[in-house]
């Protein structure tokens, strides 16, 4: 009985607290995994809030998150606080974004690259970086002399096997004898881990580095060596001059001013995004002369043909690394397939790790 | 001609209230210290430091949240106290505390959607005695093999997070995760209970009530308590008073190891509720800051852990409404330590400036 009491009492106290500390302007909130300084992924969020900001719509962020209990805890307090619409902006987030919607059903939730939309408050929202990887295939297969793509991994989601899919493809169709080499860091954001993982893909023949990772060390790396690279999330041209092909940018900007002026209008709807070249959630920055006009033109032909549908980046035959085909002939991979997809293409070495 | 001399001599009085009272100045100084720094960042120092060290905990919510990241602080703190009172320089605790929840977390993932009251006990004390394996490596090495504990139990953090890396990459990962690096969702059987509706604090904080007053216990009222501060203060009269030096440098080690195992037990059946890659944001070495903080004091360490959870929270808010960088909770935990071994050097050693002659010092 008295327990109860005390249950009920401090939940009222609970409520009454987080009821008065709402309200007021109208707030978007934003969760990084990283720095706002990476230069990467996190920037480029950053980028699409100062849009937001711009917008005459008040914002605030949180950088270096971390999955697990501080995530939650972060999320909360800006449910709390007034946040009226939050961007959790790395995969991990994933589950603690859904529990603390459960709780705050008047705030809108997006969540970026996730597939849980368990309450009606929450959106996810991504963008075909596989799209730009075709683009990154195509030059790198034309460019290679070693035919060895080094490859720097974070997770081993689908998200990122993606990635590593579809460049391996399309430096496949240029080049047959291509063989991708995976580092997996197990990080999204570890400079250190980053240019030793780009390091040790030279010493073992890679004349081209990408990375599926936040921050600029892979190419300062590859500049160092004198190889080629090529940019992730946002324009990194300025850090490898000599070095950086093209960058795949992620451009969230317009997405961001829209929905937080949905949310603002009360328009805002649940819904899953999935934007590309297209759309231009997914662009590339410009071509490296260094390529050779030729192949500029042959990346921006490309690029065209991927933004209007008449490429697509898993047209068949695609087959595993065991050769069992995963898509036939003359057909396309659809978007179950891609979400989901957690083998690697003939052509990569090496097992998903598991 | 005259020269400043600087001489330092060590007091031989120090008073116990002057002892337990310096955290408190190393507090203000840093305090102080930090206003100072938002000054420099161009913030209003009032404004920042009340949102630094008020405002995470004017609600029921912050105060509960407060308590949650204390708890495994208060933990840890409590293990690493036996050690370093006598002596023992683990610095390993995280790995004690990774490998505790690994083995808890193992338990937990064989009683995957299974119900009974016994699997939540289960799982604790499959935690404490991983984290009492990991912690008794250094310690056997140290009393047999004369191995260095600081470099042994160090190297060991990283040893244990490439096991935990391992097992939520490989054999442990979710089936349903899409290859993410975590396992399932623990079951609600293994799940600490939560204390209050819609508050994150769990019963782990009775674990660590319970080792403050069990360690207060043993440290002051037992004859291994005895034992262990002789040691701290001399090992050479531990010894000619034939204390077995070997037995008791194996007991601290694993105590800390099980209350470092407890602290990530608590973790992953408490807030996180699985095992992943980040199951503790460096917990173990925050620990070494609170042990010290709180003098090695059973209740010093419960005030300290609230002290140092403090300046995370406050890192979070005061970013989340002045854009003050994160990492300024680091800063103020690294002030902390340096105010409070700065007093501490003065409060144990005088400075005096004298001035001699040339001739007076050749003499």
């Amino acid at each position: 009985m008295y327990k109860n009491f005390l249950r009920y009492l401090i939940s009222a106290i609970f409520l009454i607290t987080f009821s008065i500390s709402a309200k007021a302007d109208f707030k978007v909130g934003f969760v990084y995994i990283g720095p706002t300084g990476d230069h990467g992924w996190t920037y480029q969020h950053d980028e699409g809030r100062k849009a937001v900001e711009a917008a005459g719509i008040k914002t605030t962020y949180v950088e270096s998150v971390k999955y697990g209990a501080d995530a939650e805890r972060v999320i909360r307090q800006l449910a709390q606080s007034g946040h009226d619409l939050i961007f959790t902006t790395s995969f991990g987030y994933m589950d603690a974004t859904n529990k603390v919607a459960k709780d705050f059903p008047n705030v809108k939730f997006e969540h970026a690259t996730g597939y849980k939309r368990e309450h009606s408050n929450v959106s996810t929202y991504s963008a075909r970086f596989y799209q730009g990887r075709t683009i990154l295939g195509h030059i790198a297969g034309k460019l290679t002399k070693t035919n060895t793509i080094g490859y720097i991994a974070s997770f081993p989601i689908p998200e990122v096997i993606r990635g590593i899919n579809a460049m391996t493809l399309a430096a496949q169709k240029v080049n047959p004898n291509i063989k991708t080499k995976i580092v997996w860091v197990f990080s999204w954001y570890d400079p250190g881990k980053e240019a030793e993982a780009a390091q040790a893909l030279i010493d073992q023949g890679a004349d081209i580095i990408m990375q599926h990772t936040d921050s600029t060390a892979p190419v300062q790396t590859a500049e160092k060596a004198g190889i080629w690279s090529f940019g992730q999330a946002s324009d990194m041209q300025r850090f490898a001059p000599k070095s950086i092909l093209t960058s795949i940018i992620d451009d969230w900007a317009p997405y961001y001013v829209e929905r937080a002026i949905a949310a603002r209008d009360g328009t805002w709807s649940q819904q899953d995004t999935w934007h590309g070249l297209k759309e231009g959630m997914v662009a590339m920055s410009p071509y490296n002369k260094g390529m050779g006009a030729d192949l500029v033109k042959e990346a921006e032909q490309l690029q065209k043909d991927l933004a209007s549908g008449k490429i697509h980046s898993f047209t068949g035959p695609i087959y595993d690394q065991k050769g069992n085909i995963l898509v036939a002939e003359g057909k396309v991979a659809d978007d179950g397939m891609l979400l989901g997809m957690n083998v690697y293409v003939k052509g990569v070495e090496g097992d998903i790790p598991k | 001609m005259e020269d400043l001399l600087i001489r330092i001599e060590k007091r031989n009085d120090v008073p116990t209230t002057l002892y337990f009272f310096t955290p408190f100045i190393a507090i203000i100084l840093t305090i102080i210290g930090g206003g100072i720094i938002f000054y420099a960042l161009g913030f209003n120092p009032v404004e920042a430091l009340k949102f630094y060290f008020i405002t995470p905990i004017s609600n029921l919510y912050g105060l509960s949240e407060l308590l949650l990241k204390a708890t495994p602080l208060c933990l840890i703190a409590i293990g690493l106290s036996f050690c370093f009172k006598s002596n023992n320089w683990n610095i390993g605790a995280e790995g004690q505390l990774t490998f505790g929840a690994i083995v808890g977390g193992g338990v937990a993932l064989l009683f995957y959607n299974q119900d009974g009251f016994y699997i939540l006990p289960l799982i604790i004390i499959a935690g404490a005695i991983g984290g009492m394996i990991f912690a008794l490596i250094p310690a056997i090495l140290k009393t047999y093999f004369n191995t260095n504990e600081i470099l042994v139990s160090l190297m060991l953090v990283y040893v244990s997070k490439l096991i935990l890396d391992y097992l939520v990459v490989g054999p442990w990962s979710n089936p349903e995760g899409f290859n993410f690096p975590e396992t399932r969702q623990f079951s609600d059987s293994s799940r600490m209970p939560l204390l209050f509706e819609g508050l994150r604090i769990h019963a782990g904080i009775f674990i660590a009530l319970a080792a403050v007053l069990v360690s207060w216990f043993v440290l002051y009222k037992t004859y291994l308590g005895f034992q262990i501060k002789v040691s701290g203060l001399s090992l050479k009269t531990a010894k000619y008073a034939g204390f077995k030096g070997k037995t008791m440098i194996l007991i601290v080690f694993m105590i800390s190891g099980a209350c470092a195992g407890l602290a990530g037990v608590g973790e992953i059946t408490g807030p996180i509720g699985q095992l992943h890659r980040m199951i503790s944001p460096d917990y173990g070495f925050t620990a070494i800051i609170v042990a010290f903080l709180g003098r090695l004091n059973p209740f010093g360490i419960i005030f300290a852990s609230l002290v140092v959870s403090l300046t995370y929270l406050g890192a979070e808010t005061a970013q989340i409404f002045l854009q003050i960088p994160q990492y300024t909770g680091q800063v103020f935990q690294g002030m902390i330590l340096f105010f409070l071994l700065a007093s501490d050097y003065l409060l144990f050693f005088k400075i005096k400036f004298q001035n001699f002659s040339k001739n007076e010092l050749r003499h």
